[in-house]
């Protein structure tokens, strides 16, 4: 196992439908030798959970521009907990107010990426939390 | 437009200056980079002479403004009769609170209203569905019966403004519960003007906002098509839009290629139910928007009026010339706006917005400040309004029509972009047609490979983006943000638990009974909705019951 790609879903919760920032990250991803899976539009937080666990991710990145991160995130977090996937990473990024970010540490999100950030600052991050464990080096 | 042996001189004198003052500069300061792009990644020449322009044809290809193939513009004096409309996309929270927005930008000097709903609206859920939680009131206003459209137009006269509305799959609906408010203020439906998005095509690549699947989509279209020419004759029936592509990540040939193969697809649509062309296409518009690279804009608007009209005249046989005439709105491009330094967002909003008057727009929406954060403040919003105002009475350039015109290096990028754009139709059209293209994924993949080139040149510095990789500041974010409300989720369902005590349910069953009749039957489905609306029935109920006979669309990914 030593050998594993990470991988990766990008998932669009609630509504919204902004997927250009999603998808170019996920596009560098692959590029960076991740694995990615992409969710589509409209997705609820079980079914991101679901898909998290059925792929066996080691990361969740939550793209979101609708203003529902503070309803959403927080049930996806408790179904992590539910399902006992507490250990996938959750990153997000889109637009979600600095004033927001604090809570959504705090329920355990790692990182929130805001608008401008760079498609490698986000891969370096993910590489830096999960590439270093045996299970899950980058190749 | 030019004599021979002026070119033949012209050519030669251009060939020395190039050889030997150009080259002696050149080696003692060399240029800023070996190639010079456009924002759309065309390549941008040193110096535009009239051999560039050579094979232009003014009567042919430019004309007269107002005049076929109207590049120079729609109107015959454009500014100089009447300025743009200037239109603040705006909607949030509650009815009531979105009034309140709308008649303060009314009486802040706006000339035109353009309302922005929530996603369930968009979607065609209630706010008490369980799609709609967390979502209700965030990124427009909540609407979930005619009442609430009643309480949104409180005290604003729907036959002295014009109303645009951004909604898609149920945008039949909309339309409904707004000529529904205009019968209870008592203004007759001929007198309504405005526009309803109406665009499902560029929802399935760009937007998102998607309920039925493209047949029956594209049958509702055609039902407003039908119904408005009959009792909305000022009504504008569809906002064909460039813009959301535009945004997702495409250049500005791919917005219009793209833009005009969905027009195409509509309008083929419309004749295939029966439909004379030239008694529906006068009431098409466009929508797309206006970035940063300002001499490449301007060429876009200009292209985009040439090209509609030859389509409308040669492809559709049109012979009225207000079908081949383009008539376009345009908002400043949001993904150019950075969260870092917010306030140099103005300074781009009126470049872009100086691009979309010198070509020749007719309605405009500056963007705030602040949106790459948050929904605007009241203060942001106005500044966006007076940057338009200061652009009309202050600047000139809406002085003359089509200022542009002429230059060498506007017309060429016209005719370029026209020529690009026309690639795309016509890839568009050996595939079989828009919904086809959009089918195979094709038209999103031009789209994905655009917006990840684009990335790709800002992360490597190739693009400056001032602010976010170029002259960044330590700043931290002390921004007054507007925030909405979560209680408006909660006072929505109240409304709504209110609404279905005390109306008729008996005649909001059997109108909604009428309507799945009509969807599975045939027929145009816009007066059997008119009742449901009447009734009181809520756009979930209206939007299920044709869930219920049409299905709903279930996106491919494609990445």
């Amino acid at each position: 196992m030593s050998d594993r790609r990470i991988r990766v879903l990008i998932a669009k919760p609630g509504l919204d439908g902004h997927d250009r920032g999603a998808k170019v990250l996920a596009r560098a991803m692959r590029d960076a030798g991740f694995e990615v899976i992409y969710t589509g539009l409209r997705q609820s937080p079980e079914q991101i959970v679901n898909a998290a666990v059925q792929e066996d991710v080691d990361v969740i990145g939550l793209s979101i521009l609708s203003g529902a991160h503070n309803h959403l995130f927080p049930k996806i977090m408790e179904l992590l907990e539910e399902q006992e996937a507490s250990d996938v990473l959750v990153i997000a990024g889109g637009v979600i107010p600095e004033q927001d970010i604090e809570t959504l540490r705090e329920i355990g999100v790692s990182r929130v990426f805001t608008p401008g950030t760079s498609t490698q600052e986000a891969i370096q991050y993910i590489e830096e939390q999960v590439g270093g464990s045996d299970a899950c080096k980058s190749t | 437009m030019f004599d021979e042996e002026v070119l033949r001189r012209l050519d030669k004198a251009k060939r020395e200056w190039e050889e030997g003052p150009v080259q002696k500069a050149i080696s003692r300061f060399p240029e800023r980079k070996d190639e010079f792009r456009t924002l759309s990644d065309q390549p941008v020449e040193r110096l535009y002479t009239p051999l560039d322009v050579q094979d232009i044809d003014y009567e042919e290809d430019l004309g007269f403004p107002g005049e076929y193939p109207f590049t120079r513009g729609a109107q015959h004096t454009m500014y100089r009769g009447r300025m743009w409309t200037m239109r603040q996309y705006a909607g949030f929270g509650t009815a009531e609170e979105s009034n309140r927005r709308y008649r303060y930008l009314l009486d802040q000097g706006q000339t035109g209203l353009s309302v922005a709903f929530d996603l369930p609206t968009q979607i065609g859920y209630d706010s008490d569905n369980d799609m709609s939680v967390g979502e209700v009131g965030k990124v427009g206003v909540a609407i979930d019966s005619v009442r609430d459209m009643e309480v949104l137009f409180d005290q604003i006269p729907l036959d002295q403004v014009s109303t645009s509305m951004t909604i898609n799959a149920p945008a039949a609906v909309l339309l409904a519960m707004y000529a529904v408010v205009a019968e209870r203020q008592g203004v007759p439906l001929e007198t309504l003007s405005g526009t309803i998005q109406n665009d499902i095509l560029k929802e399935y690549v760009a937007r998102g906002t998607y309920i039925f699947p493209p047949e029956p989509s594209m049958r509702l279209i055609t039902d407003t098509f039908a119904f408005c020419a009959e009792h909305l004759p000022k009504w504008n029936t569809i906002s064909i839009s460039g813009y959301h592509m535009r945004e997702a990540g495409c250049t500005a040939p791919q917005e219009l290629g793209f833009t005009l193969a969905n027009a195409i697809a509509y309008v083929e649509s419309a004749l295939a139910v029966g439909l004379d062309v030239d008694a529906f296409a006068p009431r098409l518009s466009f929508f797309f928007a206006a970035q940063s690279d300002v001499l490449e804009e301007v060429a876009k608007f200009r292209a985009a009026r040439r090209m509609w009209a030859r389509i409308m005249k040669d492809r559709f046989g049109s012979d009225n010339p207000r079908s081949q005439k383009m008539r376009f709105h345009t908002q400043t491009a949001g993904c150019t706006l950075t969260a870092q330094q917010p306030d140099n967002n103005i300074v781009r909003v009126a470049l872009q917005a100086l691009a979309a008057v010198l070509g020749g727009t007719q309605s405009l929406h500056t963007n705030s400040r602040d949106e790459a954060l948050a929904l605007p403040t009241e203060e942001s919003v106005r500044i966006a309004l007076r940057t338009q105002q200061i652009l009309a009475h202050e600047s000139g350039v809406a002085d003359t029509v089509d200022p542009l015109a002429g230059s060498y290096a506007v017309e060429n990028m016209t005719d370029a972009i026209e020529a690009e754009a026309k690639a795309y139709i016509d890839r568009i059209d050996e595939i079989g047609g828009a919904p086809t293209a959009i089918e195979d994924g094709y038209v999103q993949r031009q789209i994905q490979e655009s917006a990840f080139h684009h990335q790709k040149s800002v992360e490597s510095n190739d693009r400056i983006v001032v602010g976010l990789n170029a002259y960044q500041i330590d700043e931290k974010p002390e921004w007054e943000l507007l925030r909405v409300d979560p209680a408006i989720e909660e006072q929505q369902r109240e409304k709504l638990e209110r609404l279905r005590n005390d109306r008729n349910n008996d005649d909001v069953t059997n109108c909604l009974g009428t309507l799945r009749d009509s969807a599975r039957d045939g027929g145009n489905l816009m007066e059997p909705i008119m009742a449901a609306v009447r009734a009181e029935a809520t756009l979930g109920e209206i939007c299920d019951a044709l869930r219920d006979e049409f299905g709903e669309y279930q996106a491919p990914i494609i990445l």
